[in-house]
């Protein structure tokens, strides 16, 4: 790492950094407002350390020459926002079900369709878990400052390639272009996962072997030759019919996520121990509540701020056990109501939850957030 | 002389082992009796084969349809990935360890229809691949429906007054999208075809075949051909001339025919190189 590691970044360009320091050698995207300035990094970043960048003819493409790199044995990310993601799902349900470790970035706008490409949303929270179809894993990670874009970055890599699914960095164009010091962490510093080595001999090697949660994955041309599919498999990875063995698959993809989900959540509790009144947000509105939170603790009202970095897995714990502690959770989002609907699943009645919501592709102030805390004072 | 004579004689003497290619647990194939999708899964065999390319560098990549199933049942490194999308796939695969030799297996509908951008752009890199496109001019994994190049007036089950759509000629948009290597054969021609294959898999660049292989369930009952033989005769034997014999007829005796054979051959850089030597050269420099 250079000497001098104090940078002044943008977001996007946190992301590109945490890339490489995650050990990302390949990219393949398409150009799309308000992510491009991850492609433009990594298209001047991978050719110098010897990564392959590759431009694709659409926003599929992208995702799908990355997955192909991926199975080749290279770490692979891909970014793109709301449309582009609309557009990527499909292969996203692919990653999710033929178990292939990559990292998608998503910087969300305004929508829907091409909506407000230069404006901030949180819109994509819902599409981000539900967008592709069948039952799938999920899991997206919301980083809030430029640096944590950086750390949030790592972390995806390492979840990716640690349980062989898609992870998907969630922020919004507030997040995305603004600038902020950052201290880029020397080598060593944040721990870097890759994925399991396969020991066995080529003979014995199934791509699925149903005695692990994650089985081991071999790059293609390594010499284990197996099959890759998108139909239900085996653990051998030929297609099957045979029901017991396709809800058996499908079962184990959704434990890789839900018995790891102490592993996978990650929040930050700002002022919680005493609270009375929680705020839970995420990306850009998670500054503005903080800076509510303490203007509200200013005029003596017990606020605090429940900020997960980790928005799926969804926290249903700590959410639940907050709502025993608070009398009510205020969710400020830049969208019309997403993850307030699973605060109030998780909630149950147990306390009350109020949402707040724009979508003018303006940010949630510090003052709306305010007003809503003192109606429960 | 003699000794080479005696090799040859010997070496056509040998049947040819399929099973050192074949996983022949995953057999039978799904495909239809009468289907010519099995004589190209041999003759791209035995091209392989002849290639001298070990399995382990072949990835074999293919997207939806029946053709698609192909990787299913070949001992490679194999990738059956989305309606339409193999190339973008294959062309992950094929940058991230350019070692490989990546062969992509593909219907008419999976590569020009829902594909069809994916299948201009990898021509236009010039990214090194053979495209093995099996042109059936039907859906047949959905039930018959027409796709990009069913002829004009064809009955399919979505066009059962006729279908009102011109066909793509495969090989000109190869061509034109920038493929270095162009080239169509047929299942009635499989020796014909083995060769083409190899000529494909041998060149660096994007190398297209389009393999004329037409569907007896779908698209012979609906056209009234009278039974599978019939129907190839009809499409791949009388319906195709191969280019040099082409050279020697008077036109009115092509017309209405498809040309076989190498129909377009250039060296061009190609993409892996070029960012290797170009970008990756640069990037160092820097």
């Amino acid at each position: 790492m250079a000497e001098n590691r104090k940078r002044f970044l943008q977001g996007n360009e946190a992301c590109v950094e945490g890339a490489i320091y995650a050990g990302c050698t390949f990219y393949a995207g398409y150009p799309i407002t308000p992510s491009t300035e991850v492609a433009e990094g990594m298209s001047v970043r991978l050719p110098a350390i010897g990564g392959k960048f590759i431009q694709m003819e659409d926003e599929i493409g992208g995702i799908a020459a990355a997955i192909g790199g991926s199975l080749a044995g290279l770490k692979s990310m891909t970014a793109t926002s709301g449309p582009g993601l609309s557009l990527k799902q499909e292969c996203i349900g692919y990653a999710c079900l033929a178990e292939i470790p990559l990292v998608v970035v998503d910087v969300m706008r305004g929508g829907p369709s091409t909506g407000y490409p230069t404006g901030p949303s949180q819109s994509d929270i819902m599409q981000a878990k539900w967008g592709t179809h069948g039952d799938h894993p999920a899991i997206s990670l919301t980083p809030s400052t430029v640096p944590e874009i950086f750390t949030e970055t790592v972390r995806a890599f390492n979840l990716a390639e640690k349980y062989r699914t898609p992870v998907m960095v969630l922020y919004d164009e507030i997040v995305g272009h603004m600038r902020e010091p950052i201290t880029i962490p020397a080598t060593g510093e944040l721990e870097v996962i890759d994925r399991a080595k396969v020991t066995c001999k080529p003979e014995e090697y199934f791509p699925y072997d149903d005695r692990y949660l994650v089985a081991p994955l071999a790059p293609f041309g390594s010499g284990y030759r197996f099959h890759v599919t998108g139909l239900n498999h085996k653990q051998d990875g030929f297609p099957t019919n045979d029901s017991k063995m396709i809800e058996a698959n499908n079962l184990r993809v959704m434990r890789k996520v839900e018995e790891n989900a102490g592993d996978i959540w990650k929040n930050e509790e700002y002022m919680l121990d005493d609270a009375e009144i929680a705020v839970f947000t995420v990306g850009s509105t998670a500054r503005s509540a903080r800076f509510a939170v303490n203007e509200a603790r200013k005029a003596g009202i017990k606020a605090g701020l429940l900020r997960p970095l980790t928005i799926w897995p969804f926290p249903d714990k700590t959410v639940k056990e907050l709502s025993k502690k608070v009398r009510a959770i205020i969710v400020p989002e830049m969208n019309l109501g997403q993850m307030v609907l699973e605060v109030e699943r998780c909630v149950a009645g147990g306390c009350e939850t109020e949402g707040i919501h724009r979508v003018d592709g303006e940010p949630i102030t510090p003052a709306q957030i305010l007003d809503t805390i003192r109606k429960y004072k | 002389m003699s000794t080479a004579v005696t090799e040859k004689k010997q070496k056509a003497s040998v049947p040819f082992d399929y099973n050192k290619y074949l996983r022949p647990n995953k057999l039978p194939h799904i495909w239809c009796p009468g289907c010519g999708h099995g004589i190209v899964l041999k003759a791209m065999l035995r091209a392989i084969h002849e290639s001298g390319i070990p399995k382990e560098l072949i990835c074999m990549v293919s997207g939806i349809g029946c053709s698609s199933r192909t990787p299913g049942y070949v001992d490679f490194n194999t990738l059956h990935t989305l309606h339409g999308r193999a190339m973008a796939f294959a062309t992950g695969v094929k940058f991230a360890n350019p070692k490989m030799k990546v062969i992509v297996v593909t219907g008419d509908g999976d590569a020009l229809a829902i594909g069809g951008n994916h299948f201009i752009h990898a021509c236009r890199r010039n990214i090194d691949m053979t495209v093995l496109v099996f042109t059936n001019a039907t859906y047949g994994m959905t039930g018959g429906q027409y796709s990009p190049t069913t002829p004009m007036n064809a009955i399919a089950t979505t066009s059962r007054y006729g279908n009102i759509e011109p066909p793509f000629d495969t090989c000109e948009m190869a061509k034109a999208s920038g493929a270095t290597f162009v080239a169509r054969g047929t299942a009635y021609h499989t020796i014909e075809l083995e060769k083409t294959i190899l000529e494909a898999i041998r060149h660096r660049g994007t190398s297209v075949v389009d393999i004329i292989d037409a569907c007896p369930t779908y698209f012979g009952r609906a056209n009234k051909y009278k039974s599978a033989t019939h129907m190839m005769e009809a499409i791949e034997k009388d319906g195709t001339v191969n280019i040099r014999q082409a050279e020697k007829l008077p036109p009115e005796k092509l017309e209405g025919k498809m040309l076989r054979g190498i129909l377009h051959r250039v060296e061009k850089p190609e993409y892996c190189d070029q960012y290797e030597s170009l970008i990756i050269g640069k990037a160092a420099k820097k």
